[in-house]
């Protein structure tokens, strides 16, 4: 039967034809040559003296590591505060400038497709683009060290994130609330606040509520270009070499995280 | 209804409380007050340093309309060289051992030891900043990109591993048991079962994940993990703020260009 079946008229059933595999197989050969090729640019300064060296030298590290400063807490207390205020009232103001943003980008509500919409999406890019530990640098320069460039760094770099996620939000609105306000002679301003607001408002706080999640992770170590809060403490400890504090400086950070993303889950729960 | 002649029926709308409970609105818009009072007078806000800095930030603006390619060209160049290559082989390589850690913090293929041993590592990669990663990676193996890449592959493992383990947790049970039934191996019901039902979701994560490991290969470099971070670090350190322009700028278009490329290909796919 199956010799009859495979015979010259009927060929195998195949997934692929012979062009498509042979495409395959020449697409995947070229990303594997891009792939060493890149590795061998990368790798090309690289002493490998010191690679082969890493596992003794992570075992030194971890013993210097070990027992954390549990001394030091006291003084970690008040770079902690200063980083949630970075996370919160970064965010915060990140929030206030990216509603406008957002609206301005929506093509449902943005007043100009030529104009106004693309200048907002540019915005968005760039500030995503740019790492909040870049802003920083920036901002550090501009405004001198402390919590305050932190707070405007967190914010500069969140109204890119919140505003993306915001207008394309603002872009899925249902149309029946806008034309049953529309339809009572409201003006758009008030089709904005009455028909689509109270349609995103729910997710805007989901979103600043991710997004405070990752400003706290972020703000931990914006101090290390100086902009405020634990990461000054980590930039100190690592300068000196103080490896005790740097665990404990660590373990700090690292429960504050997880507060925050236990908060953070707890409160989209409560949302959705 | 003549019974109750006294009662009035509202006649105005209001609009629903968003929290029903008075109490607890009311101690929560408190609250948020509080804190802002507080947060907000711990601030110490240096009003001089701030006027002199306007001048400064000004020049940085003012930058962005003349930036300069030229004077700092060759460090440009290396920084962002740096920063591609170790993209891409953080992204492959994190992606190839993404998929083992997904498959064993899948809550329905894998035995529980397997399964908290990657829920545990995918948590501590997620739970660790790329910066911190990378200052712990840069003392161990020196400076340099080689540190970098190790810190993006840490990380994409991560971000990967636990949002196709969700999607693996979902997929449709009854494709596993056909495969299970024509007495496939266990890495032929791998590869037709579990990972061709995940396959386009892989495809869609990789392509975001290689835009989020450029944009962080261009701030390890300021801890010393190589690409053009230590570049920029370098430039706004000697306030040369037209070379700092131009750099950022051509992160901007790079980032603009992979997002545009990716959502093609994305787009292809579905």
């Amino acid at each position: 039967m199956t010799s009859e079946l495979n015979s010259a008229h009927q060929t195998v059933w195949r997934y692929r034809t012979t062009r498509q595999e042979w495409t395959r197989y020449a697409l995947w050969f070229a990303g594997t040559l891009l792939f060493v090729w890149c590795f061998q640019v990368m790798t090309a300064q690289t002493i490998w003296a010191f690679v082969s060296d890493a596992p003794r030298q992570a075992v030194d590290i971890s013993s210097r590591m070990m027992p954390p400063d549990w001394a030091s807490t006291s003084d970690l207390l008040w770079p902690l505060w200063e980083t949630l205020n970075i996370a919160t009232l970064g965010t915060l103001l990140g929030v206030v400038i990216a509603t406008p943003v957002a609206f301005l980008a929506a093509r449902n509500t943005t007043p100009s497709q030529w104009l106004t919409r693309p200048a907002a999406l540019l915005i968005t890019v760039a500030s995503r683009s740019i790492n909040s530990l870049i802003w920083a640098l920036l901002l550090v320069a501009i405004m001198g060290p402390g919590p305050l460039a932190g707070i405007f760094a967190i914010a500069l770099r969140s109204i890119g994130f919140i505003g993306k996620l915001l207008y394309e939000a603002i872009e899925e609105v249902h149309d029946a609330p806008i034309q049953a306000i529309r339809s009572t002679g409201a003006g758009s301003a008030q089709t904005l606040v009455w028909a689509i607001t109270p349609q995103v408002a729910p997710t805007l706080a989901g979103i600043t509520v991710f997004r405070w999640d990752i400003n706290i992770r972020e703000s931990a170590v914006l101090g290390l270009v100086g902009a405020g809060g634990i990461g000054m403490k980590l930039e100190s400890a690592l300068n000196t070499l103080a490896w005790p504090k740097v665990s404990m400086i660590l373990i700090a950070i690292l429960a504050t995280v997880a507060i925050s993303e236990w908060i953070s889950a707890v409160v989209r729960k409560k949302l959705i | 209804m003549s019974a109750h002649p006294a009662r009035a029926y509202p006649i105005t709308w209001r609009k629903p409380a968003w929290i029903a409970s008075p109490v607890l609105r009311w101690s929560l818009i408190l609250g948020a007050l509080l804190y802002l009072f507080l947060g907000l007078s711990s601030l110490e806000v240096n009003w001089t340093r701030i006027a002199q800095g306007w001048e400064r930030g000004w020049r940085f603006i003012s930058a962005f309309g003349s930036p300069d390619f030229t004077s700092r060209w060759s460090d440009i160049r290396t920084g962002f060289i740096e920063s591609l290559t170790m993209t891409v082989t953080a992204t492959v390589t994190g992606v190839m051992l993404s998929i083992p850690f997904a498959v064993g913090a899948a809550r329905n293929l894998a035995n529980r030891w397997v399964y908290l041993f990657c829920r545990g590592f995918i948590a501590l990669s997620r739970t660790l900043n790329e910066i911190i990663v990378a200052i712990l990676l840069v003392a161990m193996f020196g400076l340099g990109p080689f540190a970098g890449y190790l810190t993006l592959t840490f990380a994409t493992i991560g971000f990967m591993a636990k949002l196709l383990a969700e999607d693996i947790e979902e997929i449709d049970t009854s494709q596993l048991e056909a495969l299970r039934s024509t007495g496939a191996s266990f890495m032929q019901w791998l590869d037709f079962a579990v990972l061709s039902q995940v396959k386009p979701r892989l495809v869609g994560l990789s392509l975001y994940r290689l835009d989020i490991n450029f944009r962080e290969s261009s701030v390890i470099g300021i801890v010393g993990a190589g690409g053009v971070g230590a570049t920029l670090n370098t430039a706004m350190d000697r306030y040369e703020y037209d070379s700092a322009a131009a750099i950022l700028l051509i992160i901007i278009a790079i980032v603009f260009a992979t997002e545009y490329v990716s959502s093609l290909i994305r787009k292809r796919l579905q």
